[in-house]
Order: structure tokens, then sequence, then C-alpha cells
């Protein structure tokens, strides 16, 4: 009966496996979870921040990295501890509809036109990002939208309506995903897309595209940190996320964030002091 | 392309340095979708063997929705595995939802329909041909049932195999359940999912590449296992 002792060999291993799974699981007691953005993670700013707020804590930051649309929902829903997003006018609707206590500016960085380089629609040229818009619109040349109620969806969106333009038709594609991977299908269909800088300097797969155009005001972007109502939620980890959002808008943490670069370049730039 | 070559160079680097990270992101890849798989197949085998041997008001239903669940797409198992564990749901209270068992809850629910309904398929037929045998025996049909998983042994090992490579290689539920959190809930899909969000192509392929590596290997020493065992009992 080989086959039978195998069996329950293998039995106890998975069981044991199961169990090393939970007593991993129940070593590790201070930590908050954190809904954020996917360009706060895909762009390495948490891997170099982080470690230090831990050092300094002890408290460790599981970071869930979504579209800013879905890091609201988690919060409300009482499944994040803290929130670190880009969208100031959800951020401040969040406040007023009472799911958060504070709200604070925490960094920004910009966002940026990407396209194809022989630039069809000749926005390099634009004076502005509204006649950077409008003249992607006039071309019908093709353009790659998140689609997905993002952040930098919501930009591109106002941004659109600034321009006087309602975006559809063949040439406007909502993708619905990431910005990762609306960049990797603006690249294969040398399609036109917005992104934010950080993405797009930790990005590899770029192609034939490059920044066509940035540096206007209306495509500043800014993040912030939010303090979840304990009214709401009494079971978060409250005093450890106040920790947390403090550290952020601290000296210290402040910082941090500026001295972290990818390639040269700084990615954000700390400004806890604003509005 | 020049980038599909390097893939192969990356996986193998990554195999050969032995990278830490990328350890943790294996063994837990294996931890989550192995205890699945145990689980579905103890809840699995005799469920399917079950259904197999007795005849039931709403029999024929149970088959259909047993084998309608085994194209259940992952996403919406997450979906439902989420809402449930969620804080503002039903088991929020356990506080499970971004960890390792959230995934294995979700993994359960997406491999057990598949186990249960082809450990059906298998031990009806194998009743079918000893049902008169075993009756003459006056043994019972819940005493019968052990007696016809371990005689279709063979055709089920295929089956559990099938379920872990289900469990290994989805990535829709473990994302929503587990959220990727670096060091936490990241496993070999979704680290896959994040590296080709970053554009890092060559290194999300070395990384499938690996996965598909290890489920072979899985696979192969089933196969021995099995091969051995035939040999040893004829």
């Amino acid at each position: 009966m080989t086959t039978g002792r195998l069996l329950s060999a293998l039995t106890g291993l998975g069981l044991a496996l199961a169990v090393t799974t939970q007593a991993s699981a129940n070593e590790e007691e201070q930590f908050i979870t954190l809904a954020s953005t996917t360009s706060t993670e895909q762009s390495g700013l948490f891997e170099a921040i982080l470690p230090q707020f831990e050092e300094k804590t002890g408290i460790e930051v599981r970071v869930v990295a979504v579209g800013t649309g879905q890091a609201f929902e988690l919060a409300r829903r009482g499944d994040a501890d803290s929130l670190l997003v880009h969208d100031t006018t959800g951020e401040k609707a969040f406040v007023e509809e009472g799911y958060a206590t504070e709200r604070q500016p925490v960094m920004y960085n910009d966002f940026v036109l990407i396209g194809p380089a022989d630039d069809p629609a000749d926005i390099a040229n634009a004076e502005s990002v509204e006649d950077a818009f409008s003249r992607i619109a006039d071309t019908e040349a093709p353009f790659a939208s998140r689609g997905d109620d993002s952040g930098t969806n919501r930009a591109e969106l106002r941004l659109w309506e600034a321009a006087g333009v309602e975006p559809g038709g063949e040439w406007y594609r909502e993708l619905g995903s990431g910005m990762g991977p609306t960049l990797n299908t603006a690249a294969g269909m040398d399609a036109y897309v917005m992104s934010d800088r950080a993405t797009w300097v930790a990005f590899d797969n770029r192609q034939d595209l490059d920044i066509l155009f940035d540096g206007d005001e209306a495509l500043f972007n800014q993040y912030g940190s939010l303090l979840l109502s304990e009214e709401r939620h009494p079971d978060l980890k409250h005093d450890l996320a106040q920790q947390w959002h403090e550290w952020l808008i601290s000296e210290a943490g402040q910082q941090a964030i500026a001295e972290y670069e990818l390639d040269g370049e700084q990615l954000f730039f700390p400004n806890a002091d604003a509005d | 392309m020049l980038s599909e070559d390097n893939a192969f160079i990356t996986a193998l680097q990554l195999i050969l340095s032995l990278d830490q990270t990328l350890v943790g992101i294996v063994s837990l890849s294996m931890q989550v979708s192995l205890t699945a798989v145990l689980i579905a197949s103890v809840l699995g085998l005799p469920l399917g063997a079950a259904v197999a041997l007795w005849r039931f008001p709403g029999r024929g239903l149970v088959i259909v929705v047993l084998n309608a669940f085994m194209g259940l797409p992952p996403v919406v198992a997450g979906l439902v595995v989420y809402l449930l564990l969620s804080r503002a749901g039903p088991l929020g209270e356990l506080g499970l939802l971004f960890t390792p068992s959230a995934m294995v809850i979700a993994q359960v629910l997406l491999i057990l329909p598949i186990i249960a309904a082809l450990t059906r398929q298998h031990t009806e037929e194998r009743w079918e041909e000893y049902r008169e045998q075993l009756t003459s025996f006056r043994v019972s049909r819940l005493r019968s049932i052990p007696t016809l998983l371990w005689d279709a042994r063979f055709a089920l090992m295929t089956v559990i195999l099938a379920g872990f490579g289900r469990a290994s290689a989805e990535v829709g539920a473990v994302m929503i359940v587990g959220g990727n959190i670096d060091g936490v809930t990241r496993v070999m899909t979704t680290a896959i999912v994040l590296e080709t969000n970053k554009g890092d192509l060559p290194l999300a392929l070395g990384l499938g590449l690996i996965l598909l590596l290890l489920v072979a290997l899985i696979n192969a020493g089933a196969f021995l296992i099995s091969e051995e065992a035939k040999r040893r009992l004829g």
C-alpha cells in the first residue's frame, strides 16, 4: 500500500502547509492596510519610503494598489485603514460624506500627454493642454483612455470638458484598465494617452511612444492622504493609521518622498503645506 | 523578438540567483494552491461520489449546477468572496480580507465544482459496473464510497491535478481578495500581472515560465507516483 502511505504523507504535508500559512499570518501584528493608487506602487515610491516608516514606528504598511475610484470604494466598505489617492475633488467629497474626517495634501507630480513620436495631431506645438486635446479630437487620432474611474481618468475627462470636446467615436478608446495596461495598449496601437509622469518613467515597454506635451498648470496632479472616520468604521486601526498619516506630512516623511528618484529623476514633490 | 529571448534568460537568472523575493512569492503560490486543492479534494471527492450513488429529487439539477460551475469565471469567484469577507459583508468580522486565507477560500470555490463534478462522472461509471456485486455483499452505499474512490484513484489523480492547475493559474480571484500586497499576498500570477502593468514584459514572461515549470514538476511527480503504484499493484 505504498500509494496509501504516500497519500497520507501528502495530506499531512498539505495540512502542515496550511498551518504554517496561518502561523505566519498571525505573527505580523502591527500593520495597516493602505488603499492607494497604482502610480504610487508601480513607480517604486512605496518600496523606498515604507521601510523608513516601518523602522521608525514598527508599523508595516500593506499596500493594496488600485484605481482611485476603487480605493474610495474599499475605504467606504471599511476594508482599508488608510487612503492615499489623487483626486482632490473626490477626496473633498469623501470628507463631506463623512467617510473621512481629515484630508491633507501630501505631494504632487504632473500628468503628461504621450503619443506616437511622429505626432499626427501635432500636439507638441499646442499652446495649452486644452488645445492639445482639441487637436487630437480634430484629427481623430486614436486616443487610449483609462475608462476605469481612476484619478487619472477623472482628470482626463475634466480636461476634455475644458477643451469643449465630448470624447467618443472610433478614435476614442475606453480601455477600462489600469495605467500600465493602458500604456501597453497605447504602445500597441500608436495611440495618444494621458499618464502620470511617475508611471511613465517607471514604464519599460514604450515602443514608439514619447512624451509630446507637458508643463501646463492644468496637468497638475495632487496626491492627498485621508484620515478615515472612526464613527463609520470603529473597528479599523485608527491609531496606527493616524501615525502613518502624520508621518507622511511630517518633515521626515516629506523628505523621504523628495529623496525618491528613478533613473535620476525625482517623481514626487512633497507639498504638505499647500492648500 | 529580442524581448522574448530575454524572457528565458531572465527566468534562468531568477532561478539561479534564488532571489529571496521570488522564493517567497513561489512558496506562497504553492502553499495557497496546494491548501486549496487539499480542502477542495477532501470536500469534493465524497461529494461527487455521493451524487453518483444516491438517487434523490433534484439530482439532475445538482449535476447541471456542478458542471456549470466548472466554468465559473475566477473574477466572479473573487468578487463573491470579496463581498463575503469585506468589513461590510457577512463574514467581515473575521478580518480575512487581503490575507492568504482569503485566497485559499476563493480558489476552493473555483476548484470544488471541478473536483466534485469529475468525481461524480468517474464514480458513477464504476458504480454501474460494481453495483450488483457490492449490493450482493450487503455493502451499504456509504461504505461503497471509499471502495469506488479507491478503484478510480488513477483517474481521480488527474482530476485533482486539473484542480491544482486551475488554482495555480488563475489570477482574477486572488487579485481581488488578496490585493497583491508585496510580501503578504503576492503570488506568481499577480506578480506577472504587476510586471506586465509596469511594461517589464521579459520579467513577466520569465515569471510565467517559472510558474509553468513548477506546475510541470508537480505533474511529473504525480505521474511518476501513479506509474510506480500501477506497476506494484498491477
